[in-house]
């Protein structure tokens, strides 16, 4: 089965970047019934996430959405705008992932902001993010203002989403499964190599 | 001999008493020192261990100094380091500085290299910190032929090529000092551990266990792998930290300014997550000696046990008093450790044994050259 996790970053309550991502999970229902989808909301971890940026290791319940990003095959980022970028707990939250979870996977960027004029905010800021990360993006991300969310703006929104989940469900199908969680010992076996080796003089 | 060694290591931090209010001067904290490592063999501990850093808040750059000033004034501790830098350190210097040790104290003495994890460090001793692992690799290989073969002829990457040359003093009994790797997350030092049949350190201070079991069963894994025996004959060293008072609630209330204000994980998680999550320890002698014996359990039968008691600020006054309470402990911690360890897992290595071993290893190979 195709599993899809879908992050979101929203804080305030009501929050729109949630209301996006249920959006987007909905869809997605919509559209392959037989995708698997968890939804996580990153506010109630936020003191995990800067412990574990001070420690170097994740608490047990971020650790747990760890697994469940290392074992999707699709991921859903929503974030709100601020300050012109992705908040500072959404790049504290993918800081303290392994550096290789996401390679692989498909995401789909979405992000939430106070006037359409930070839109391309999902691609100056949000795409090199995930280009580093080596996951494959999706194309088309889907950015949502006030304007949206009223009854004349919905209509595109909603086009929009379902043309961002129909590209990511297309990529996810031609993907096949994502990276299980690396096997250290094959990780090592090259560097056994260049160990032993100079001895041999 | 005890079949596992207990004992202390030093990061040697100078660290403002955020209860006091009051910062160490640098002589103050090297005095310190030396009165904690007296200590530690007057309570019954088998080793003391010194890091080696080289930047302030640091005070000990200079462990064979330190050591050799220990080992004039204690007669059964064990000197060892947490760490020896492999990569900034010449390796002739290290041959050389440590084989002195080594006869200074008789035998009692060996050491742990590690890479260190300051980058800065590099360039001041002439080497390159994008290098790291290549120099640990290529300086390690140049110490053990500098203590193995009396004439040496060697070219490599990182320094100058030697002609015929002899490291002095040859080590004590022609047997080299023991040597431990530390590493807190690099696969190569337990790969170059397991390789030449050496000891593997994890610090285990600041992460959960599952991390350091990770390493750990690589190590023993790869040390069977080169043929020096089974996975649970790997010999295996553990750090730990913790805080203890009679009554539980008293080591919490007390440590509790340290931890919040510690160097390394103050600010972050709050002391009651970091004990559940790490093997820190803050309570009741009993409590500790629970969770110290749960370290086999997780990590199989062990060598050596250190512990960091000396940091965060703590005064000298409550470090001597801990290490009080970690002597009272001492015979129940072996006890239990030696009830439950296995008769084929290997004692805790010493100079003598190593000595034994060699000429016992000698005998058999002369027995065999006569009956040819």
């Amino acid at each position: 089965m195709t599993r899809v996790v879908v992050v979101s970053a929203g804080v305030s309550d009501a929050s729109s970047s949630t209301l996006l991502a249920q959006q987007i999970a909905s869809a997605i229902g919509r559209a392959d019934a037989q995708v698997s989808i968890e939804s996580v909301e990153l506010r109630p971890l936020s003191h995990d996430v800067i412990d574990a940026s001070i420690t170097g290791f994740a608490s047990p319940r971020l650790q747990h959405v760890h697994d469940l990003l290392a074992q999707a095959d699709g991921v859903v980022v929503v974030t709100p705008i601020y300050k012109a970028s992705y908040t500072g707990l959404f790049k504290a939250f993918f800081d303290a992932l392994e550096q290789d979870v996401l390679v692989g996977k498909v995401v789909l960027l979405a992000a939430t902001g106070g006037t359409a004029r930070h839109s391309l905010a999902l691609d100056y800021a949000m795409r090199p993010l995930f280009a580093y990360l080596q996951s494959v993006v999706v194309p088309t991300g889907v950015f949502a203002s006030p304007h949206d969310w009223g009854s004349e703006g919905s209509g595109a929104l909603t086009s929009r989403v379902e043309r961002a989940v129909d590209e990511l469900l297309s990529l996810l199908g031609g993907t096949g499964s994502g990276r299980s969680s690396s096997d250290d010992i094959d990780l090592f076996s090259e560097t056994m190599l260049s160990i032993s080796d100079p001895r041999r003089d | 001999m005890t079949s596992m060694q207990f004992g202390i290591f030093t990061v040697g931090d100078v660290t403002r008493d955020p209860v006091q209010g009051t910062t160490l001067s640098e002589h103050e904290r090297i005095r310190n020192t030396v009165e904690i490592a007296k200590k530690a063999e007057e309570v019954g501990l088998d080793v003391f261990a010194t890091g080696e850093h080289h930047n302030p808040p640091f005070v000990p750059s200079s462990p064979t100094t330190t050591l050799a000033y220990i080992g004039a004034q204690t007669e059964k501790i064990l000197l060892s380091t947490s760490t020896t830098l492999i990569t900034t350190n010449d390796p002739v210097k290290l041959a050389e500085d440590y084989a002195t040790l080594q006869h200074l104290v008789d035998g009692r003495m060996d050491l742990m290299l590690g890479r260190g994890n300051t980058a800065p460090v590099y360039p001041w001793f002439g080497y390159d910190g994008s290098k790291a692992v290549e120099l640990t690799i290529e300086h390690y290989q140049l110490l053990r032929r500098l203590w193995e073969e009396d004439v040496v002829t060697w070219e490599g990457k990182f320094r100058t090529s030697l002609q015929s040359f002899t490291a002095t003093p040859r080590p004590l009994d022609g047997v080299a000092p023991f040597v431990w790797h530390g590493s807190i997350r690099t696969p190569e030092v337990a790969e170059l551990a397991a390789y030449y049949g050496d000891g593997y350190f994890a610090n285990n201070i600041f992460w959960p266990k599952e991390h350091y079991i990770r390493l750990i069963n690589f190590y023993r894994q790869r040390y069977a792998h080169y043929g020096h025996g089974e996975p649970h004959q790997a010999v295996v060293g553990l750090g730990g930290q913790f805080f203890m008072r009679k009554n539980s609630q008293d080591a919490v209330n007390e440590f509790r300014p340290y931890f919040d204000n510690a160097p390394v994980y103050g600010h972050g998680p709050s002391m009651e997550d970091f004990t559940e999550q790490t093997p820190l320890t803050v309570g009741s002698p009993q409590q500790f000696i629970e969770k110290t014996l749960t370290f086999a359990d997780f990590f199989g039968d062990y060598q050596r046990q250190l512990f960091l008691v000396d940091h965060a600020g703590l005064p000298q006054k409550i470090v001597l008093e801990q290490l009080d309470l970690l002597g009272e402990v001492l015979p129940t911690l072996r006890a239990e450790f030696d009830a439950r360890r296995p008769a084929d897992v290997p004692d805790a290595p010493t100079h003598a044994a190593r000595v034994a071993a060699r000429d016992a290893a000698n005998a058999t190979e002369g027995v065999e050259q006569v009956s040819a």
